[in-house]
């Protein structure tokens, strides 16, 4: 039944959404804390998955070994990032350091292949079923599992923002580097804490997202649809990317439904988000609840 | 200003007079390309004292305050604090050490509640990290959280903003903000607090409040202040010491009574030639 599909896709649309939503709060959160506009939040994805199918193939560990690890190579990789390249960009016009981004996702982008190869490799099988039944909708476990690690993602978000001093030191930061300096706080070890932050929570949703199509550099992909769902919720907010994630995730499966049904365009599914994008930005640039930049007279 | 707390200009300091500086400033320079803004200025303040630095708008005061707070790196010249050679740290690193520091145009977090403005201040003394955060309630974190909550709390009542704890700093008043400004400053617990203007844009009222505030922290806390401010009858009230500056030298230091006196400080800005000490020294920046 064409109902039933529907809504399979809906859900569907939904619990990759989710996942949109927590790449494109990554996304948020170096913009916020950094103002780097990060081209290479999808290659994030991309060697996370690489990482972490390495470490269970090669090493045959277990998923709940290998995923600790992967995280550990992450943080670690973030931090190393931000010092390396992107310290030294502090202060330079924000052209520059866009560029270098885009050059960061085509480098990371070819030393993937170079070290992994061009084909798509599954990884090894972590559930007994690859797909389970809810409410007469098939799942899969994978996501069913990502849509479980999402929101608890995105309630340590909020708590950590919310509750925590080092979150409230970052948004301190994110508003007023002098200021919060002048407070005691390291605008270097914030720097640092949100790429590697912005690193390990990409790398889980990378992992996420190999399990059920397998890692490939189409991985990266992934990066480039986070942008309709952070422009739609607005740059600098984390709500935001959580809406706009999940706006964006049912969006492309509904154009899917549209287009299998009656229009047959073929792949509407890919460009949907995008023609999204077009939209909010002529009609809403700031987004559904980016800030406004408020002249106080 | 004659609301004021009438202490007579020779206030004493609650320190020995002899003890060692707590902040020595030595001949520091501070150029921007080929402006000088500051040239070979000197001075050392002393524990528990409030110590004010005066002069014309663009004398430098601002700069020297950014030197202290590790804002602006001086070309020359060292500041030691506490007896350690803070020249090279940043300002973040300085705040470690204890000091704490208001903006000239208010830098408080707009978005934010006054609550958690304070608690930003209370960031460096947190020993919690990330992963000991995160074990909430077994970890202790709990216990340090609710100590630096009390502490906010001793302040917000000595600031007297117990009314406005929760509201969003951006929507106050320009006096209310300062004094919030002020709050999160003292909840570092800093050493040494440098106010640069605190009382700029306040009525009258707002200034008694202010100078009271000022005073108490001084007696009662026992901190050491350097204040710049222009409104004189303050300085002069407050005040253990004045700095005259002019044109980014040092022209006068002394207490209040001997500063009205100078006649340096008269022509420089006190007195009514302003305008003719300004065609004279035309060649100093603005």
């Amino acid at each position: 039944m064409n109902l039933d599909f529907l809504l399979q896709l809906v859900v569907n649309g939904l619990i990759v959404g989710t996942l949109y939503g927590v790449v494109a709060m990554c996304f948020v959160l170096i913009y916020k804390s950094t103002q780097i506009v990060n081209f290479a939040q999808g290659e994030f994805l991309l060697i996370g998955a690489w990482v972490c199918w390495w470490f269970m193939t090669e090493y045959r560990l277990p998923l709940w070994a290998g995923l600790p690890l992967t995280f550990a190579f992450m943080a670690i990789f973030g931090v190393l990032l931000q010092i390396v390249v992107l310290r030294p960009m502090i202060g330079q016009p924000i052209i520059s350091v866009i560029m270098v981004t885009i050059g960061l996702s085509m480098v990371f982008q070819a030393l993937m292949g170079w070290i992994f190869g061009v084909f798509a490799k599954p990884f090894p099988p972590v559930f007994e079923h690859a797909a389970v039944n809810v409410l007469g909708l098939q799942v899969q476990s994978a996501y069913l599992m990502s849509l479980l690690i999402s929101v608890v993602i995105m309630a340590g978000f909020y708590w950590f923002f919310k509750h925590s001093r080092i979150g409230l030191a970052m948004r301190a930061t994110a508003y007023d580097q002098q200021a919060a300096q002048s407070l005691g706080v390291s605008v270097k070890q914030v720097f640092a804490m949100a790429w590697a932050i912005s690193a390990v929570v990409s790398a889980l949703a990378g992992v996420v997202v190999g399990m059920v199509n397998g890692v490939s550099s189409a991985l990266s992909f992934f990066g480039i649809k986070v942008f309709p769902a952070v422009i739609l919720g607005g740059l600098d907010s984390i709500v935001g990317a959580i809406v706009g994630g999940l706006v964006i995730g049912v969006l492309e499966n509904v154009a899917e439904y549209f287009d299998s049904q009656w229009l047959h365009i073929g792949n509407l599914y890919t460009v949907a988000p995008f023609y999204a994008l077009v939209i909010i930005l002529m009609i809403k640039p700031y987004g559904l609840f980016g800030t406004r930049n408020i002249e106080r007279i | 200003m004659s609301a004021l707390p009438q202490v007579s200009a020779a206030r004493p300091v609650a320190s020995a007079v002899a003890a060692a500086p707590l902040l020595a400033v030595d001949a520091i320079s501070l150029t921007f390309g080929g402006i000088k803004a500051l040239t070979e200025v000197s001075f050392e303040v002393r524990p528990q004292e409030v110590f004010s630095i005066i002069g014309p708008n663009g004398a430098g005061k601002t700069s020297l305050l950014n030197c202290v707070s590790g804002r602006y790196r001086p070309s020359r010249g060292r500041i030691a604090f506490k007896g350690t050679d803070v020249t090279a740290l940043r300002p973040n690193e300085r705040c470690h050490l204890g000091i704490g520091r208001t903006f000239q145009n208010l830098a408080l977090f707009n978005h934010m509640t006054v609550l958690d403005n304070i608690m930003v201040g209370r960031h460096h003394l947190l020993k919690n990290n990330f992963f000991t955060g995160a074990l909430y309630w077994i970890g202790g974190a709990q216990r340090e959280e609710l100590e630096h909550r009390r502490a906010v709390e001793e302040i917000i009542d000595f600031l007297e903003i117990t009314h406005i704890r929760k509201a969003i700093a951006g929507t106050l008043s320009y006096g209310l903000r300062k004094r919030v400004e002020l709050a999160r400053a003292i909840a570092l617990k800093p050493d040494l607090i440098l106010l640069d203007e605190p009382m700029a844009g306040m009525n009258l009222e707002e200034k008694e409040d202010m100078a009271r505030y000022i005073l108490d922290l001084n007696e009662e806390w026992g901190m050491t202040v350097i204040m710049i401010e222009h409104d004189m009858g303050v300085v002069m009230d407050v005040s253990h010491r004045i700095m005259v500056l002019d044109f980014g030298r040092k022209i006068a230091e002394g207490a209040p009574e001997a500063i009205i006196e100078n006649p340096h400080v008269k022509t420089a800005y006190l007195g009514a030639d302003v305008e003719m000490s300004v065609v004279a020294d035309a060649g100093g920046p603005a």
